[in-house]
């Protein structure tokens, strides 16, 4: 168990690097330079080197990269060329609108998704399934920066009901902060509830035709209970893997959303630090974006470990 | 005396209130002036890139700050002229060459600083230095030298006589900052402005609140706090207007929803004029664009009331050289290659393509400029061009290709800074127009102080280019203001890139 733990730590550190170099290459041969960005269409040559200079970008990549790269080891991701405050302070800032939205809209599409799919695999072909069926099409076919919009229209500009975008930040209480987050997480849960209906009702499907399920229901426990207990259970292991994936695709789809309402999240950040080339906070929102999905799969085999007793067992 | 009394602890009150929190400040705006409200908020579609428009150009910096944080030794007033601000008044010599400015005496910084000639010359020279990174440098090259006689006495030296210096001094690049604060300005920005800066929520907005203390007691500033949010998706910006978050979007971004407010009893529209001239700009150095004739050819195919209509709802005024209806000496050109397709045909024959010819335009994504380019490509193909439509980054691959680079046919961008006409007389410059008989105008304008002469040879620089067309003049940009009714004091028209909020007020 120990072994397996440190294999997988070691190896997470590796990639890590590798991903760094590439973030840092990628970044590199982008078109645009931040320099004549910042300085417009006045500027000239000399003027030029001076902020390139005092930006430290006229030092050739391996040092840019090293410098970077201790940086980010001692917990320095450096200062954002436009903001001119460091980059962590600004990534910690932006995480209090991203996680809190990212996590409403997992919980929402879980709290969606698994009723949803274990009841349609109960009634397997039947209206219920049907219809299941028929709202994890359409919810996965719109995408969620347009039903967000329509959200908006319906909810803000016709009920008046929730703010039409925006942020108040945390210190306006928790309330109105919260308020502004249910749209978009609707928005951001709803695909994902799609997804993962589909994935649940499999998933149960395949378990209710194992020996334990008939077992179980041999034995004369009722049908909900033999579902619940013994199959849903058995059924989590795929549900999970999508979870983990799904999250990573909620901070990559908040890019959008958070565009559409306009909130001062993570992917915001990265959206506009890309059109201004400041390419430092870039850099570290990328990297932090990676560190986060291979974060995210090693939880997620924990979490096998956790669920499966099998995996476990092997283990040892 | 006594009013500025009772004004001042109440305002102290507040500004404490505001340190603690928004929503304490909100109240407490709230039970102090319950009569008349006392703060506004502005929305805007670009978040500013830090907020010292001294080292940096977007506009955005200026948007949030001029006038409102930084004040410069002369101003730009609403109808674009220059007035005294920091400098009181100023003598020029004989030979156009010292500028004798006597500065204004009790004007301290928001930190406590005194304003005076010291800070007058840190400014200039910081500007001017060898690791200067401010955004028009070029405009302080003419300067010898900066001197201070005493505290209230600033003498600018020049190599050579330069008429538009005292325009140059009233932008925001030339804002005045003093030695203390002025490595932070980016982040909190201290000038000697009837605003202070209060806070920055990055990616969300920036409060100012009313500086107390400030020098001119003459002007009607009203407001307590203000707050700029910036909402760069136009639906968006629709939706928080309509919604009351916002109370006014002094540039609404999408002309196509203009109509959308008509029925709102609560919002006014308000349609004024910007300096943004939208220029399809041509590489004058590369074939076929070196002939002059294939230039105005492509000119008198433009039709430019359909490309105003379909490119920006019809908002938006049709220019025939680069220069706006507000620019002191203005003449209306759109009459010297006027839309004629017959004519158009003949003269693209005459220069050796009867059969008309093929290129590509390079159009970065926004919308305007998008637009545009798909009616300029239908205008064209009526006289047998065939134009591509390539889309480019703005600003990152925009500027390194087509602005640095010149490596392009023909483009399009709105052109933001007031009087830049001389932008043909840079070399190089994307245009490559090298025009040795313009470039002496532009030397011509500067060498001279007096206006009506200055007036006379802008003209002469707008008819030349109207009839060289090194780039095909379409339209000015309209200034689409949406605000709430009772709001006054907005500045209609933009004759620089701004938001001043010095008369900005609630009728009851």
């Amino acid at each position: 168990m120990m072994a397996i733990l440190i294999r997988r730590i070691l190896s997470l550190v590796v990639t890590l690097l590798v991903v760094s170099l590439l973030i840092f290459t990628v970044m590199d041969l982008l078109p645009g330079d931040p320099a004549a960005i910042m300085l417009g269409t006045s500027a000239s040559p000399e003027t030029l080197a001076a902020l390139q200079h005092q930006l430290g970008l006229d030092q050739p990549l391996p040092v840019r990269y090293l410098a970077w790269l201790v940086g980010v080891l001692r917990g320095d991701l450096g200062q954002s060329y436009t903001y001119g405050v460091p980059v962590a302070g600004l990534i910690v800032e932006r995480l209090a609108v991203t996680l809190p939205l990212a996590l409403m809209a997992v919980v929402l599409s879980v709290l969606i998704a698994v009723p949803l799919g274990v009841q349609a695999a109960r009634r397997h072909n039947g209206l219920f399934d049907v219809v299941a069926g028929m709202f994890s099409y359409v919810s996965i076919a719109v995408p969620a920066f347009w039903g967000g919009l329509l959200l908006i229209i319906l909810f803000s500009t016709m009920l008046g009901w929730m703010p039409a975008g925006g942020f108040p930040g945390w210190e306006a209480g928790l309330l109105p902060a919260l308020k502004s987050l249910v749209l978009p997480a609707v928005a951001l849960a709803l695909p994902q509830a799609g997804v993962l209906t589909r994935v649940a009702r499999a998933a149960v499907l395949d378990v209710m035709n194992e020996d334990f399920v008939r077992t179980a229901r041999a034995k004369g426990l009722s049908e909900r209970i033999a579902v619940w207990r013994h199959a849903v259970p058995n059924a989590l292991i795929p549900v999970v893997t999508m979870l983990g994936l799904q999250f990573t695709f909620l901070i990559a789809g908040a890019v959008l959303v958070e565009n559409v309402f306009n909130l001062p999240g993570l992917g915001r950040l990265a959206y506009q630090a890309l059109a201004q080339r400041d390419i430092i906070v870039m850099q570290d929102v990328v990297l932090f974006f990676s560190a986060l999905v291979i974060l995210m799969n090693f939880i997620v085999d924990l979490a096998y470990l956790a669920i499966d007793p099998r995996l476990r067992a092997g283990a040892q | 005396m006594n009013v500025l009394g009772a004004w001042k602890p109440v305002s102290r009150g507040l500004g404490l209130a505001l340190a603690l929190g928004a929503g304490v400040a909100l109240a407490g705006a709230g039970t102090a002036f319950a009569a008349s409200k006392t703060s506004v908020t502005l929305g805007m579609a670009i978040e500013p890139a830090g907020l010292d428009p001294t080292i940096a150009a977007p506009v955005a910096i200026g948007q949030v700050t001029w006038q409102n944080i930084f004040e410069g030794l002369t101003t730009i007033d609403k109808a674009g002229k220059v007035q005294p601000q920091l400098a009181e008044s100023w003598k020029i010599s004989e030979d156009g060459k010292t500028y004798t400015f006597k500065l204004r005496q009790g004007v301290t910084f928001h930190n406590g600083v005194a304003f005076d000639s010291s800070v007058g010359k840190y400014t200039i020279e910081r500007a001017r230095g060898a690791d200067s990174v401010n955004p028009q440098k070029r405009y302080f090259a003419s300067i010898d030298s900066v001197e201070t006689p005493d505290a209230a006495t600033l003498v600018l030296k020049l190599k050579q006589p330069a008429g538009s210096l005292l325009y140059w001094l009233g932008w925001p690049a030339s804002s005045m900052v003093e030695p203390k604060s002025a490595a932070d300005n980016k982040v909190t920005p201290v000038g000697t402005g009837p605003f202070k800066f209060v806070s920055w929520a990055k990616g969300s907005k920036v409060d100012l609140a009313r500086n107390a203390d400030y020098w001119n007691k003459s002007a009607p500033v009203k407001l307590e706090t203000a707050s700029f949010r910036f909402i760069a998706d136009a639906q968006a910006q629709a939706a928080a207007l309509k919604a009351g978050d916002v109370d006014a979007f002094p540039e609404f971004g999408a002309p196509e929803l203009m109509e959308s407010f008509k029925d709102d009893q609560k919002l006014a529209t308000v349609i004024g004029n910007t300096e943004l001239k939208v220029v399809a700009g041509m590489n004058n150095g590369r074939k076929p664009f070196n002939d002059k004739r294939v230039r105005q050819a492509l000119m008198m195919a433009v039709d430019r009331e359909t490309v105003v209509e379909g490119a920006w709802s019809g908002f938006g005024t049709p220019i025939g050289s680069h220069y706006t209806p507000n620019d002191r000496g203005y003449k209306d050109l759109t009459g010297t290659y006027a839309y004629d397709t017959e004519k158009a045909k003949a003269l693209l024959a005459e220069a050796g393509y009867p059969n008309g010819l093929t290129f590509t335009i390079k159009a970065p994504q926004m919308a305007y400029a998008q637009r545009t380019s798909q009616i300029l490509q239908a205008l064209f193909a009526e006289i047998g061009v065939t134009m591509n439509i390539e889309t480019t980054e703005f600003p990152a691959k925009w500027v390194a290709d087509v602005l640095k680079a010149a490596d392009y046919d023909m483009t399009i961008i709105a052109h933001a800074e007031p009087m830049d006409i001389d932008i043909y007389g840079r070399d190089p410059y994307y245009f490559n127009y090298k025009n040795p008989v313009f470039n002496d105008i532009l030397k011509k304008v500067e060498a001279t102080s007096d206006p009506a002469e200055q007036d006379k040879l802008y003209g002469e620089a707008q008819t030349m280019l109207a009839n060289d067309v090194p780039a095909l003049f379409l339209f000015v940009m309209p200034k689409l203001g949406v605000w709430d009714k009772k709001l006054k004091g907005l500045w209609e028209n933009e004759p620089i890139p701004s938001n001043v909020l010095t008369e900005v007020h609630w009728e009851e």
